[in-house]
């Protein structure tokens, strides 16, 4: 209890360190909002919540440090992660999402529950159980007699990351691709008597989720750390943003991605740094609570 | 007809009697099978008979494991200098306080969780399908998390408890009869339920919830009393596996939601939701499963588990009893009129 307000009091004494709490929050919850975006994709357009989110993130940062094992360049492993787990989510798509689309919502989420499972699994088999990270080997920028620090490796993977945002956004919003997935979330049937093909587009849509979530976790191994079974709490975050911030609503993933980070950083000062995972948690059981009362607001019952 | 479902449940019965004498070298796999079909059977009260998918019936496990654990300690010693010390052998427990704090713990467990299980439950079950899942996970791993923080029970490193005070193989006989005991009474208990107006009533809530609601069943308090009901049971096993393993440890034994906490729920849709014996069964299957790929795939285990769990999940959902029920309905009691049956086809 000492320990937490002497870590309050902290921030009240030295305003300066809320502000690199916030920018460390901003950093990291550009990294969530990506994860949460390719959820919302899934979810909208095919009406599966796939749990297995945090798993693909996780592989995308294996793919990225491996390549950096065998000493190719760390920048090339955020494109080389988006192709390879394109093709894993494109596999897992038509291995297991494919058979439960149909199937009531339970369904998908156990699936991909286990989907989940076998992933880490997997890795901890292929690449043991440490944390890993890629270290890019750049400068860190200091400000205000260095109490606010920035690696530089974190201003290039937010780049990274807001660049892939935007490719993504102009590819959904001006391409026949994107366009059709955008029918197909709106009315799948309708989508299909136009002539659309729901089938390629429920495949592509998927397979782009992944390569999203891979991507972004080759950004997170380069300022952060990975470990294998480190994606249920990224999958965690994902819900979080998407239930907060709805379906389809971009600007508010992209705030609630960022809102989160910050939250969590702020927590992680406050608590203690073991306290993140529960702070995540805690914070979806806190929407998911805030959403029931609002709908309970709006149900209309005789009495 | 009757008598021979006697004849069958006085052969199981004696087969639950035989079973640790005839394999003695099986008794903690066996113990464990127990364990398993108590939370699947547990599990199917409100997943297969309510329609209440919980994730978080593994939250129930652990809070028996610590409730048992701290109970039996804080009566003999303090807490605090019990858990700082490890257990590290300091501190002895006599016969009596070994066997009164096992019964105490376990039946406070029981008590303890199906208490928490009305509190939790108010605030989630305005939740529906996914989203009880998913707030239910929540909640089992919010208090993993909580509880390895919590240094005044252990923190991370868990609690160590005395061992069976007598000979391990007794003691290990003796927690397999602990186990059936609770997995025998949970099966007369729920067989018993489902043929009640009670089982009727939360038959409904899963059949619609809201037509339920205007047939004038009070349906928050059926959700809760069936969810309390199952912690009860889930709560003593918790805590009854809490002596069994000597010493456990949060986010890995007691809180294990990527474990038993899903191995649960695959446990049920294998053998068939929604029915009496489909949870037993495939809680068997699954642990002959389970032991037999540890044994043969040394490594991969847990990939043949995830396997397992998405197969079943996403080919074999109606589960062995459902599939029964399919190919030979006359054993349900459920006549296929041939004639109408050749006419709709």
């Amino acid at each position: 209890m000492d320990q937490v307000l002497s870590n309050l009091s902290l921030l009240v004494e030295f305003p300066i360190v809320n502000l690199k709490i916030v920018l460390d929050g901003i950093m990291i919850g550009a990294l969530f909002a990506l994860a949460a975006y390719g959820l919302a994709l899934v979810w909208g357009v095919m009406n599966v919540k796939n749990l297995a989110q945090g798993d693909f993130v996780i592989a995308g940062g294996y793919v990225s440090w491996w390549l950096v094992q065998h000493g190719f360049p760390a920048l090339l492993g955020v494109p080389a992660a988006f192709i390879v787990m394109w093709g894993i989510g494109w596999v897992a798509y038509k291995l297991v999402i494919s058979r439960v689309i149909e199937r009531d919502l339970f369904t998908s989420l156990l699936a991909t529950f286990g989907l989940a499972i076998m992933m880490a699994q997997i890795m901890n088999l292929l690449f043991g159980s440490d944390t890993q990270s890629v270290d890019l080997g750049y400068d860190t920028l200091y400000f205000f007699d260095g109490i606010v620090n920035i690696p530089i490796a974190k201003l290039i993977g937010v780049l990274m990351a807001a660049s892939l945002a935007v490719g993504v956004i102009i590819f959904m919003k001006s391409s026949r691709m994107g366009q059709a997935i955008r029918a197909t979330a709106q009315d799948a049937r309708a989508a299909r008597v136009m002539g659309i093909d729901t089938e390629k587009v429920y495949a592509f849509t998927f397979s782009l989720n992944s390569a999203i979530c891979g991507a972004a976790g080759a950004i997170i191994v380069m300022v952060w750390v990975i470990q294998p079974f480190y994606g249920i709490s990224y999958a965690i975050r994902a819900f979080v943003i998407v239930t907060a911030a709805g379906l389809g609503n971009l600007p508010g993933v992209i705030a609630a991605g960022l809102g989160i980070g910050v939250l969590e950083q702020y927590g992680a000062h406050i608590f203690g740094i073991s306290y993140q995972q529960a702070i995540a948690v805690l914070l979806l059981l806190l929407v998911l609570l805030i959403r029931l009362i609002q709908q309970q607001r709006n149900r209309q019952v005789l009495k | 007809m009757a008598r021979k479902k006697i004849i069958l449940y006085a052969l199981i019965l004696a087969v639950t009697f035989i079973a640790p004498f005839a394999f003695p070298n099986f008794g903690t796999q066996l113990a464990t099978l127990w364990l398993m079909i108590i939370v699947a059977l547990t599990w199917d009260m409100t997943g297969g008979q309510m329609g209440y998918n919980s994730l978080g019936n593994i939250f129930f496990y652990g809070t028996g494991m610590y409730v048992a654990a701290l109970i039996s300690i804080g009566r003999v010693y303090d807490i605090g200098d019990y858990t700082s010390a490890a257990g590290g052998g300091i501190f002895e427990f006599t016969d009596v306080q070994y066997f009164s704090g096992l019964f105490l713990g376990v039946i406070s467990a029981g008590i303890f969780c199906s208490i928490s299980a009305v509190l939790i439950g108010t605030l989630t079950f305005g939740l529906r399908g996914p989203y009880f899942a998913i707030g239910t996970l929540g909640v089992a791993i919010a208090a993993g998390e909580l509880v390895s923080n919590w240094d005044w029970v252990g923190g991370g490193q868990g609690i160590s408890l005395p061992g069976y005070p007598g000979h391990p193989d007794t003691g290990k006989i003796f927690f397999y009869f602990l186990f059936a005991a609770v997995g025998v009474s949970v099966f007369v208990f729920v067989k018993w339920l489902y043929g009640t107006r009670f089982g009727s009533a939360i038959n409904a809530i899963r059949d619609d919830e809201e037509k339920a609601d205007a047939m004038g069943i009070h349906t928050l308090r059926y959700k809760l009393i069936t969810w309390a009901m199952a912690a009860f049971f889930v709560g003593m096993a918790g805590g009854i596996s809490a002596f069994q393993l000597l010493h456990f440890e949060p986010l890995e034994t007691a809180y294990q939601t990527i474990f038993l906490g899903i191995f649960m729920v695959v446990c049920v849709l294998l053998g068939g939701k929604g029915t009496l014996w489909g949870p037993v069964i495939g809680a068997i299957l699954f642990h002959l499963f389970k032991e037999v790929t540890w044994n043969y795939f040394l490594g991969w285990q847990w990939v043949a588990l995830g396997a397992l769990i998405v197969v079943t999940v996403v080919y074999f959902q109606d589960g062995v009893m459902g599939w029964l029920m399919h190919k030979r309905p006359e054993w349900f009691g459920i006549k296929v009129e041939e004639k109408i049956a050749r006419e709709t086809k």
